[in-house]
């Protein structure tokens, strides 16, 4: 049985006129313990899929199940890490991941959640940052921050929404290895939602594409069967890496990609007839003649 | 040193920022400059300002003689505190006198009972500061215990700020000299206790206070809590924080840089709010002061009533760096408070 799934799911904004469709039809299905990216345009409704998941919004049709279960409030079940990171600014990296693990375990004695936060801490490497507050950090040292607050709740599934994208692109790789290595560690179930097709394929198992909104809806899924540990600078001579990235790519660019522009305008000419200038001119004062002006045009061609 | 020039900026003590960098001596041309333009510009407006008074009052005629210049506005402010100085002194002596006298009477009647007397001299200039200074902030303790919690009903809730909104719009703009009757006969006609912790005169006044200063703080808090930004809602979604602790952990917190936006503004209309008041309400504090010296009418008057003027002026300016350095303190982004 899919551990997380989501039938025909439609979700939208506005009513009457206004109303716009930004995703349809998504049908979804995670098996427990996968890795699974999400990879699609800016605005097409990768955000909104997201808060669907996490169960922030509610679909207008189709469901979201985990373990069967219908989602229809966020749970710390879902622990999500948002792309502008979500910290609480007045705390501290410790007290922002504390306020998570007090809350999701109450019943911990205080040594233990305490034990607990540290280990979190020191997973993403900031334990000599402990005590600092967000906005004595770096946009990484922050997202990891961010990490580790939802890793800390011990969520059945881990949902990133482009949890990297307001980063370098140093900073991303670091990072992307470091949630690589995270991942290895205990094999969560993850939802990645990315714009960055090479992100997704360095992560997950499963690649989604999602196509442009509005309307947007899965397209055919790619299956990543490269070898893990995956070496970023083996990786890019990986001829299955090559290829996977094509599908991917030809994917969004091609029927998933936006729809194409086409002149749909009648062209209106410009008011002046064109004039030979190897024969006499008709015209007398050197004043171009207005088409409006003519009878009839005569196109000739030599 | 840069820890000392960092407290300085924080507490509002930003003329004194030149002096300590000059003593590092860091680019003491641009130091130079900036003391100048800190200190050199508002003194010499200072001494144009008392010039300009100086001349005027020389020239003016009032029903009481010439309009007090500085310099006599200056003695009465000596005038004011030795008055205070001697006051002290007898309250000092009535007591040693007592003292004395109570021994005496435990001397002659032993196990007698003596009763306390108090020492009951007209209240001083400074006991009529420290009477607004207390009124003032009962007035503002109330206001906030009001203003706080409804403004972050009001924040919280669209339902509960359209129903405040009509009341706030009304009441805000009303006068204290409005208020001021309707509190007066409502104390009067609810507190009378048999032994009155405060005297209805203070309790007017500061109702009064309250009334008109809770405003800018429910304003500014329903503001900042609706202000919230909504990733740190999701969170508190996502953890299943209760309603209080969703309040105190998220909402208080986020919100707090402009509550204390609103206290700071709430305090300086209860401090001018507060001088009306006491003037109609008889409170023995600065607005009684200034009532009683119009009423009095001798020759000084005028130039005790313009130390009163100094006096709430000064002291309003400094309640008002001190909700400063408080605003600072809970805001996460402190550097852009002024």
């Amino acid at each position: 049985m899919a551990f997380l799934e989501l039938t025909n799911v439609s979700k939208g904004y506005g009513f009457g006129a206004s109303r716009v469709e930004v995703l349809r039809d998504i049908n979804l299905s995670i098996t427990e313990g996968e890795f699974v990216a999400i990879v699609g345009y800016s605005g097409a409704g990768k955000t909104t899929l997201m808060s669907l998941i996490a169960g922030l919004q509610r679909p207008d049709a189709g469901t979201v199940t985990l373990r069967g279960e219908e989602v229809t409030e966020p749970s710390p079940d879902r622990a999500i890490v948002f792309q502008n990171y979500s910290l609480l600014p007045w705390l501290s990296v410790h007290e922002n991941i504390a306020l998570a693990v007090d809350e999701v375990f109450p019943n911990w004695p205080k040594e233990k959640r305490r034990g607990h936060i540290e280990k979190f801490v020191a997973m993403v490497n900031l334990t000599p940052a402990r005590d600092k507050k967000p906005r004595e950090l770096s946009g990484g040292m922050r997202q990891r921050v961010s990490v580790a607050r939802a890793l800390a709740m011990n969520p059945r599934i881990l949902l990133l929404d482009e949890p990297l994208s307001a980063l370098d692109a140093l900073t991303r790789a670091t990072l992307q290895d470091e949630i690589e290595r995270l991942w290895e560690s205990d094999r969560k179930t993850v939802v990645l939602i990315t714009n960055d097709v090479d992100e997704g394929i360095l992560l997950a198992d499963r690649i989604l594409p999602l196509s442009a909104g509005p309307r947007a809806t899965l397209g055919p899924e790619v299956k990543v069967d490269i070898e893990r540990p995956r070496d970023r600078k083996a990786l890019n001579h990986d001829p299955r890496f090559k290829e996977i990235r094509k599908e991917v790519i030809g994917y969004l660019l091609g029927t998933g990609g936006r729809p194409k522009t086409s002149l749909t305008r009648k062209l209106v000419l410009p008011d002046i007839e064109p004039e030979d200038l190897n024969r006499p001119r008709l015209s007398l004062g050197g004043r171009p003649r207005r088409r409006s002006e003519l009878k009839e045009e005569v196109v000739g061609a030599e | 040193m840069s820890a000392l020039i960092q407290t300085c900026e924080n507490v509002g003590l930003n003329w004194l920022v030149p002096f300590l960098r000059l003593a590092k001596r860091e680019n003491p041309n641009e130091q130079f400059r900036q003391i100048l333009l800190n200190i050199g510009v508002p003194v010499l407006a200072i001494l144009l300002f008392l010039g300009a008074w100086s001349w005027v009052a020389g020239h003016v005629k009032v029903s009481f003689g010439t309009v007090p210049g500085p310099k006599e506005v200056w003695t009465q402010a000596g005038v004011l505190w030795d008055s205070y100085r001697a006051e002290r002194t007898q309250e000092a002596e009535f007591y040693v006198n007592e003292a004395a006298q109570k021994k005496e009477f435990l001397a002659k009647n032993p196990g007698g009972e003596w009763h306390e007397r108090k020492f009951s001299g007209p209240p001083t200039y400074v006991d009529q500061i420290c009477t607004s200074l207390e009124t003032v902030f009962a007035g503002f303790l109330i206001a906030s215990l009001i203003a706080v919690p409804l403004g972050i009903l009001c924040g919280l809730s669209k339902v509960f700020n359209n129903a405040m909104n009509p009341f706030i719009q009304l009441f805000k703009p009303v006068s204290p000299l409005a208020w001021l009757p309707i509190v007066m006969i409502m104390v009067s006609a609810l507190y009378h206790p048999a032994h009155p912790m405060f005297e209805p005169s203070f309790i007017s006044s500061a109702f009064t206070v309250a009334l008109c200063s809770m405003w800018p703080a429910l304003i500014n808090t329903s503001l900042g809590v609706a202000q919230i930004d909504n990733d740190y809602l999701n969170v508190a979604r996502v953890l299943k924080l209760g309603w209080w602790k969703k309040i105190t952990k998220i909402v208080i917190p986020s919100a707090l840089p402009l509550i204390f936006t609103g206290l700071r503004l709430s305090l300086g209309v209860g401090w001018m709010v507060l001088i009306a008041a006491e003037m109609l309400a008889q409170n023995p504090g600065l607005g009684k002061f200034v009532w009683d010296m119009f009423q009095n009418g001798s020759s000084d008057t005028l130039a005790q009533i313009m130390v009163a003027v100094f006096t709430i002026g000064i002291i309003g300016f400094m309640l008002d760096r001190i909700m400063m350095i408080f605003q600072r303190a809970v805001s996460f982004d402190a550097a852009t408070i002024r």
